[in-house]
């Protein structure tokens, strides 16, 4: 009973445990304890899981390599797409929210702001990698798959640059997200310069 | 978190695959519950988890008690979001969090000081502070944030405060001062801005009879989170203006330094009116979310009180003097 082989089993607690913010945000809104102001407690919630998702889909590949805990990798290509899920639904709450579905005023933020750009680019960037997470796809593709999916640091830089940008003084997080996201991108510019070497 | 779960399902389980070795075969369905019973605490091992992980950040709170509801007021916003959500980066950036860190604090020796360029300067204790005799403001309140709120104040019109002190001829401008103590107030180091925090108007800002001095909300006195036990109100600038929890009262004859202009210039200006046609750097101005509202609304030119203020400010570029 080798619970690190039950894939089923380790999908289920992942989608489980992915889901409960969610649910709870919705449980909260409900029942009026998400806080005077609900969309912006929505937006920054459904941000940070984007966040959240993807620093822990870059954390796999270190894992795997540095503890040996082989069947993590199993895990990348959800956590990849639990953070385009959310990622989508922050967009989502964003253009609903703020912008009232209107698309010209949503062009206009992207035009002016570059915190809405980075955000918007960090989402556009997800769609390929999601329509290209099948495992039809990865062999169809074959090496050109490894290129493409490399698109994830720039992701990620645009995700943490986004954060930093709408923050007006106290950088806690975006620094904690930064800190994070620069150790994981190190472990692989050594890896990088040991093959080189 | 499901990772360590899973660490730990694996050492769990190590002594269950020694008696398999052993001569006797574990039967079945022993073997079958076990495992159940192992998915089934991993499962609620890792919900509990997550669920306490997420309200670290999003914490219940108790909603606050008592009377509110003396005050004539429809349009004002609900007295539990004015109490709940405030900006006072002394005790928290997290405007939910600020009412929970300033709970505690307490100001008996409070004095509040009026002099620099007056004939009469003095002094007011806090009973005195509490003891004014008090009318009430209805104002919209706008943060440059991009929230905003309708508060029923209570307090004097500031013109009072400094009329008493009797300006001299000189005297141009006024400078505020927050209270500020480190030991009592442990967050403000990691709030990005530097304390005491200072705030200032022009002299035909603060004499204008909309410039307020609060003491009070709802009818009742000022909770700690909005500014106890006195705080500015302009109405028609951004909330950060409104400095709270005043200990000195300035006149000056020039420009005083002001905390947000000192952090940020390019984003902070001295007058910082509330302008939808000049945007903060990184975010519009042109509309609010007014709270308890889902949708937002067009933000209003100097707030709703043109016809009030905007002589004081005629002939002047308002791209330029943000």
């Amino acid at each position: 009973m080798d619970l690190s082989k039950d894939i089923k089993f380790q999908n289920r607690l992942l989608l489980l445990n992915a889901s409960l913010p969610l649910l709870l945000v919705v449980y909260d809104w409900q029942t009026g304890q998400i806080g005077p102001n609900p969309p912006e407690a929505i937006l920054r919630t459904t941000g940070v899981l984007a966040l959240v998702f993807l620093v822990l889909c870059l954390s796999v590949t270190p894992m795997v390599k540095i503890f040996k805990i082989s069947w993590l990798i199993r895990h990348r290509r959800n956590l990849g797409l639990l953070s385009f899920f959310y990622g989508g639904l922050h967009l989502l709450c964003y253009s609903i929210f703020d912008k009232g579905l209107k698309f010209s005023e949503i062009f206009i933020d992207i035009k002016k702001r570059p915190f809405i750009l980075l955000g918007v680019l960090a989402f556009t960037f997800m769609v390929p990698l999601a329509v290209t997470s099948t495992n039809e796809m990865i062999k169809k593709l074959g090496r050109s798959w490894k290129t493409l999916h490399k698109l994830t640091y720039l992701i990620a830089i645009a995700a943490v640059a986004h954060y930093w940008l709408i923050v007006k003084s106290d950088l806690f997080y975006p620094i904690l997200f930064c800190s994070i996201v620069s150790m994981l991108f190190f472990y692989r510019i050594l890896k990088f310069l040991r093959g080189a070497l | 978190m499901v990772t360590i779960a899973l660490l730990v399902a694996k050492n769990l389980e190590y002594p269950f695959r020694m008696s398999d070795l052993k001569d006797e075969v574990t039967p079945k369905n022993f073997y079958l519950n076990r495992r159940t019973f192992l998915k089934t605490s991993i499962y609620a091992a890792t919900t509990a988890g997550t669920t306490l992980a997420y309200r670290h950040f999003r914490p219940l709170k108790k909603e606050p008690g008592g009377e509110t509801s003396q005050v004539e007021a429809p349009e004002a916003t609900a007295y539990k979001s004015i109490i709940g959500y405030n900006n006072f980066y002394e005790f928290s950036t997290d405007k939910e969090e600020v009412a929970g860190a300033a709970a505690g604090w307490k100001f008996q020796d409070w004095n509040l000081e009026i002099g620099g360029l007056v004939e009469n300067p003095y002094r007011l204790s806090l009973s005195e502070i509490l003891n004014f005799e008090t009318e009430e403001r209805i104002y919209r309140f706008r943060c440059v944030e991009g929230w905003s709120m309708v508060v029923p104040w209570s307090g004097v019109a500031l013109e009072k405060l400094i009329e008493k002190a009797k300006p001299q001829s000189s005297a141009t401008h006024v400078a505020f001062e927050t209270y500020f103590n480190a030991s009592e107030m442990p967050r403000a180091r990691w709030a990005g801005i530097p304390f005491p925090y200072v705030e200032g108007l022009r002299l035909d800002e603060a004499l204008n009879p909309l410039t307020f001095i609060a003491t009070g909300i709802y009818n009742k006195k000022l909770p700690n989170q909005n500014g106890a036990p006195v705080r500015l109100v302009v109405p028609w600038k951004y909330g950060f203006k409104s400095i709270k929890s005043i200990v000195k009262i300035n006149l000056t004859d020039k420009e005083p330094p002001t905390t947000w202009n000192i952090a940020n210039p390019n984003e902070y200006g001295f007058f910082s009116n509330v302008n939808p046609e000049v945007d903060h750097p990184r975010w519009s101005q042109k509309q609010e979310r007014r709270l308890g509202e889902l949708r937002l609304r067009d933000t209003l030119k100097f707030n709703g009180y043109e016809k009030e203020v905007a002589h004081l400010y005629s002939g002047m570029d308002l791209r330029k003097y943000f």
